[in-house]
């Protein structure tokens, strides 16, 4: 992904003109950064003798060091985000190369190429990515990842919204019909200026008779005007109103669901708040914008170009110098407009800042009042909103220098029309009623001029609220819907690992894993924490995609499956039973909201949760918190289990099931869980090691690698990373016994199975 | 647990290129030398882990060492340490993310890709961590201390 200042395909040009005649050239790859780690470009080449390295000499790719490719060894290895490529022969490291892991799927194409070569594959493989020069591994299409560029930047967020206003657009048709007839009413009454004062009223001034036929006729056509004015704005506004309502609401369901078609690590990686105040305040800024700002701008435009108009074909001359002002207004617009956009971006972020301090305070409130930090975090919200006071200060400065400039030119624009005019007057060139017309025009004129104005700011608030939304909605899950799925038969539930590996920003978790697991088998895995037992159910689960390799389902690869088809036959437990507001039997249905009342009973009884369930005050209807808070951890977990249950999955994963409760609630679980894992494929990651004495196979992991499998009594037999866990465990349940009473000991000696 | 403070040791790199740490009698290959606060206190704390991870040395203080010994610790975490440092902000492609940035950093130009504003961390008042697409780290080390042109830039992103 990382852009180079040499052509892609200079490398291969170069490390071509060196090759001798019975030499082929096998792969070329990219590097970024020299010896002593700047960045500068370079390159590798693999041919079917040598190796060679490349750099920038004076501008141009050039040969530097070549080695022979017999008895030497070539690994890539990678540490904080930099990859390096060794060339090892024997003992002594002979080259390295260095590069940002942007690169590395060009190495890792190399040394693939180098390993083929060392088999006795010695044929240059066709299909070479163009970007980067490599072959292509089978499979994997690497110029996609090559050519994979940033989206181009959405400065029309606005008009993009326009795919959720397409379904309306009858009724939004009709709104602009209504406000081009009720725009043309309001223009009537000044029309009417003209009349009243060239044939009513100077006359009358010149000792004629009031003609009081005509009075009554203009004083009815003012009538008439206002009253079809008021009734078409009403109308036009409650049209448009009721369509951008709806619009929002789209806007705001689309949003959340796209959402929850992220991947897991999406939500990891934004903040709860952040979220929250995009789809709820951001949707209905815009919705404000559409009802209220977009309406009246399209409205004052029009009134603009009909006044305009009307202008012109009562006096051409004085209209000129009436619409002078006009481009020097657009030209202050258009300098503030930038400045604003950033101001209010800005003060967007920050009011995101002050709502994640909220969103990480509440929920952590025990821990805040535990440590007495209440202090701190009430320094930590007034932080967040001096910070938005300044920011909003500073726009504000430019903002509040803005509206009276432009009265302040309106006032001048006015100036110069009564100037011109008296003098047109004097000339005998127009009459007192046009100039008349001609002020009572302007007069709303400019005004309108001044709401326009006001447009400026809310299109651009309402421009970063569009951005924010769609930085939502055009994020791609990195868990990606196949486009065309396959059809998922009942599963039997063969779990295959291949060389699966997987990096977590620049961490890599898990290397090179191979597992396979037979339908109705349990494996336990086990490790410290850290060695990547949740991420490899993580991945079983397909909450992420592995960086390298498969995982396969019954011989499928599970990207080409429907993820929540998928996912349906996956039950999970986790360490932290996450219950929804509402009813326990809600709970318990959550994964099969069609399931019978007895179905949800068989399950719960099955997890031994039935009888404290009928303890509760309203049985299976009994309502439980936003994190069921009024029942006990066991309590909870039970429920969880019984929820797993009743979807009666293939595979189950137990996510260290039973490790946030006490020994006694934990046989309670236990023996729930061993009803759960009745002939279903089973992966269950404990840190208590007797918690899987059930399983058939265990899996010991150590950072991100398999170090051992086997029975607990091969492992045992092995002395190797297991017994050493086991021991540990065994000491520790020792120490416990020492500390706790006799009575209580018993649960945990057996816990230790020593 | 205690710091492992050994009275002898002696840091070096063998013909494989691998760090190896000799200390009370046992050699150990392929270890790795850390900072403990590498941007807190990039100048304080290193400790040395072994291959499996475990703490085998811990130096209070790099600085108060002898020179070989300085250099020889100063040399391992150069081999392992890659945060470029920001000195500029010379383009930005679009401000909505992700983003291309060229920066001009300690170790020279180059483009990075920025993710998503959260790739954005503030350490302490004046510095900021940005990850780029690939997990590279860079580091703005003093916001304030960056000319116009580039707090402008980032401003649009904080």
């Amino acid at each position: 992904m990382t852009r180079t200042l040499v052509d892609a395909d200079a490398w291969s040009r170069a490390a071509s003109a060196e090759l001798r005649a019975d030499e082929v050239l096998l792969a070329v790859a990219e590097t970024d950064l020299d010896a002593a780690r700047c960045f500068a470009p370079g390159a590798v080449a693999l041919t079917t003798s040598r190796i060679l390295s490349l750099a920038l000499i004076e501008r141009r790719a050039r040969v530097v060091g070549q080695w022979p490719l017999h008895d030497g060894a070539l690994t890539l290895t990678d540490h904080a985000g930099v990859a390096s490529l060794d060339w090892r022969c024997g003992d002594a490291l002979l080259a390295r190369w260095e590069f940002r892991l942007g690169l590395q799927a060009a190495a890792q194409g190399l040394v693939d190429a180098w390993q083929r070569w060392r088999e006795g594959d010695h044929a240059a493989r066709s299909g070479q990515c163009r970007a980067c020069g490599i072959e292509v591994p089978v499979g994997i299409a690497l110029c996609e990842d090559c050519a994979e560029d940033e989206r181009p930047p959405s400065t029309l967020n606005l008009l993009r919204l326009w795919r959720f206003a397409r379904p309306y657009r009858s009724r939004l048709l009709l709104g602009f019909a209504l406000t081009l007839v009720a725009t043309a009413a309001t223009l009537v009454p000044p029309y009417l200026t003209k009349p009243l004062m060239d044939k009513l009223l100077i006359p009358y001034q010149n000792g004629q008779d009031l003609d009081r036929e005509l009075v009554s006729l203009y004083m009815l056509g003012l009538l008439a005007a206002a009253l079809v004015g008021w009734g078409l704005g009403w109308a036009r506004t409650y049209v448009l109103a009721r369509v951008s309502e709806r619009i929002g609401a789209d806007l705001r369901t689309a949003t959340f669901e796209h959402l929850l078609n992220q991947s897991v690590s999406y939500f990891g990686s934004k903040r709860t708040g952040d979220l929250m105040a995009r789809i709820g305040a951001e949707t209905d800024r815009i919705n404000v914008f559409l009802s209220l700002h977009l309406l009246d701008f399209a409205t004052d435009l029009l009134m603009i170009g009909m006044t305009a108009l009307v202008l012109f074909s009562i006096n051409h001359w004085l209209a000129l110098v009436t619409l002078l002002p006009l481009p020097v207004i657009g030209y202050l617009i258009h300098v503030v407009r930038d400045r604003l956009r950033r101001g209010f971006e800005r003060a967007d972020r920050i009011w995101s800042e002050v709502t994640n301090v909220l969103a990480d305070t509440i929920p952590g409130i025990r821990v805040v009042k535990a440590f007495a930090q209440e202090g701190r975090e009430a320094e930590r919200f007034r932080a967040a909103n001096r910070h938005n006071l300044e920011i909003n200060d500073r726009v504000n400065k430019v903002w509040s220098m803005f509206a009276p400039s432009v009265t302040l030119l309106t006032e001048i624009g006015l100036l110069v029309v009564w100037t011109f005019g008296i003098w047109q007057v004097s000339n005998d060139e127009i009459t007192v009623g046009t100039l008349a017309a001609f002020i009572a025009y302007i007069g709303r004129f400019y005004t309108r001029l001044d709401s326009m104005s006001r447009i400026v700011s809310h299109t651009q608030k309402a421009a970063a609220g569009a951005k924010r939304i769609f930085d939502i909605l055009d994020h791609q899950s990195n868990v990606p819907e196949p486009e065309r799925p396959r059809v998922l038969p009942p599963l039997e539930g063969r779990i295959q690992l291949e060389d699966v590996s997987f990096r977590y920003g620049n961490r890599q978790v898990i290397r090179h894993l191979n597992l396979d697991i037979c339908p109705g088998e349990m494996i336990g895995v086990v490790g410290h924490s850290g060695s990547g037992k949740s991420t490899l159910v993580n991945l079983v689960c397909r909450f992420h995609d592995p960086s390298q390799g498969t995982v396969r389902v019954d011989g499928i690869d599970v990207r080409e499956l429907a993820v929540a088809d998928y996912r349906r036959n996956i039950g999970l437990v986790l360490q932290e039973p996450f219950l929804f507001f509402g009813t326990v039997a809600e709970n318990i249905a959550y994964g099969r909201p069609e399931a019978s009342r007895a179905e949800i009973v068989k399950a719960a009884r099955a997890a031994n949760a039935h009888e404290f369930i009928m303890r509760l005050p309203h049985g299976y209807d009994s309502l439980v918190g936003e994190r069921g808070q009024s029942l006990s951890g066991g309590e909870r977990q039970r429920i969880s289990i019984a929820r797993a249950l009743l979807i009666d999955p293939r595979i189950l994963i137990l996510d260290e099931a039973t490790s946030s409760v006490d020994s006694t609630t934990e046989k309670a679980i236990q023996a729930a869980l061993d009803n759960l894992v009745q002939g279903r494929t089973t992966i269950a990651i404990a840190h208590r090691l007797s918690t899987l004495r059930r399983a058939d196979r265990l899996v010991v992991l150590e950072r991100g690698e398999m170090v051992e499998t086997g029975s607990h009594d091969e492992l045992m037999a092995r002395r190797g990373a297991y017994h050493a866990l086991h021991q540990a465990q065994a000491r520790q349940a020792e120490l416990l016994l020492d500390e706790v009473p006799p009575g209580l000991g018993s649960a945990t000696s057996a816990e230790g199975r020593a | 647990m205690n710091a492992p403070v050994p009275d002898g040791w002696n840091l070096f790199r063998n013909p494989a290129g691998h760090w190896c740490l000799e200390a009370e009698g046992v050699s150990r290959e392929r270890v790795c030398v850390v900072r403990a606060f590498p941007i807190g206190a990039p100048t304080g704390a290193v400790c040395v882990l072994d291959a499996e991870g475990h703490e085998r040395l811990w130096i209070d203080d790099v600085s108060a060492l002898d020179e070989v010994r300085r250099e020889r610790v100063e040399a391992a975490l150069a081999s392992r340490e890659f945060t470029p440092v920001i000195e500029a902000i010379l383009h930005i492609s679009s401000i909505s993310t992700p983003s291309r940035w060229t920066v001009r950093t300690d170790r020279g130009i180059t483009d990075l890709l920025l993710p998503g504003e959260e790739a954005l961390q503030r350490v302490g008042a004046r510095s900021l961590l940005v990850a780029d697409a690939d997990g590279v780290q860079y580091l703005i080390r003093d916001i304030p201390a960056l000319d116009r042109t580039s707090r402008r830039l980032l401003e649009r992103f904080l």
